[in-house]
């Protein structure tokens, strides 16, 4: 079975992603794949994944959506999670999970703002 | 207490099927939102395990309605190696696949009851329950 491709959009130097599938493992590889070869090609310098419709966060998501902002930044690309779900927020603590270094905001405008104010200076 | 559906794990994305699965009847049940995530997750974890590390097996869902509580029993069985030592693998972190090592203990904290029978070679039952509040 061949993984779902989760769109990446570009905007000026940043890239959008708003997922909106239940993500299975091998989509949530693929899109970490495709995410990666997409900043290597565009150089984008900033990324907002939007997870507004996901619903669940278990521990090999986190553990993929963790990799994706380490390897991004890696790449000079900086990374943040927007519209994390209350309930979603709450199984992660549960889970033992905190994505400590990872940037969040409320929504994909406050997320474009939060780019844009840590790319400008 | 009859109702008993199970859900075979065999593929990868038998674990998305039984969390959505989990998820509706949850919502039947009357869980909130907050706790219909816990199930799901607790579920999706369960799952994966089982496809990681016993390869095939099933997660089956028991309506509980007593006396004392009103709920959810999320059973999952495999017959794969078994595990050695139950008080490591419920170690946050404790991982033997490059994991996060959050799946077991994690369900434990997402659910109101959790037990784990073992014995290696024979296979793996773990029963977590949540109650509706
Ligand atoms: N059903 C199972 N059968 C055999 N071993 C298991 C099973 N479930 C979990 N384990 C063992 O327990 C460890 C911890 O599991 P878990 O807490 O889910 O973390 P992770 O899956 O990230 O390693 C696994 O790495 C594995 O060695
Ligand atoms: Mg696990």
């Amino acid at each position: 079975m061949s993984a779902l491709r989760i769109p990446i959009l570009k905007l000026q130097n940043y890239l959008l992603i708003s997922i909106q599938i239940d993500l299975d493992d091998q989509t949530a590889i693929q899109f970490q794949e495709d995410l990666l070869n997409k900043i290597h090609k565009s150089g984008a310098t900033g990324v907002v994944i939007d997870l507004t419709s996901v619903d669940i966060v278990d521990s090999f998501i986190a553990k993929v959506l963790g990799d994706v902002v380490t390897m991004s930044d890696l790449m000079g690309a900086k990374v943040v999670l927007t519209g994390i779900q209350p309930a979603v927020a709450m199984t992660l603590i549960d889970l033992g999970i905190h994505l400590q270094d990872v940037q969040t905001a409320l929504d994909l405008e406050q997320g474009l703002i939060k780019l844009r104010q840590e790319l400008e200076d | 207490m009859d109702f008993k559906p199970c859900v075979n794990i065999r593929k990868e994305w038998d674990i998305v099927g039984a969390r959505q699965l989990g998820r509706e009847k949850a919502k039947e049940i009357g869980f909130g939102t907050v706790d219909q995530a816990r199930i799901a997750t607790a579920i999706s974890e369960l799952a994966r395990n089982i496809y990681l590390y016993a390869g095939t097996g099933k997660i089956c869902f028991e309506i509980v309605d007593d006396f004392e509580h009103k709920g959810l029993q999320i059973i999952a069985v495999d017959e794969g190696p078994g595990i050695r030592d139950i008080s490591q693998v419920m170690e946050d972190g404790y991982t033997t696949s490059g994991g996060l090592g959050a799946g077991l203990p994690g369900v434990k904290r997402l659910m109101d009851h959790f037990d784990i029978i073992s014995e290696v070679g024979e296979g793996t039952e773990i029963r977590a329950s949540k109650w509706v509040r």
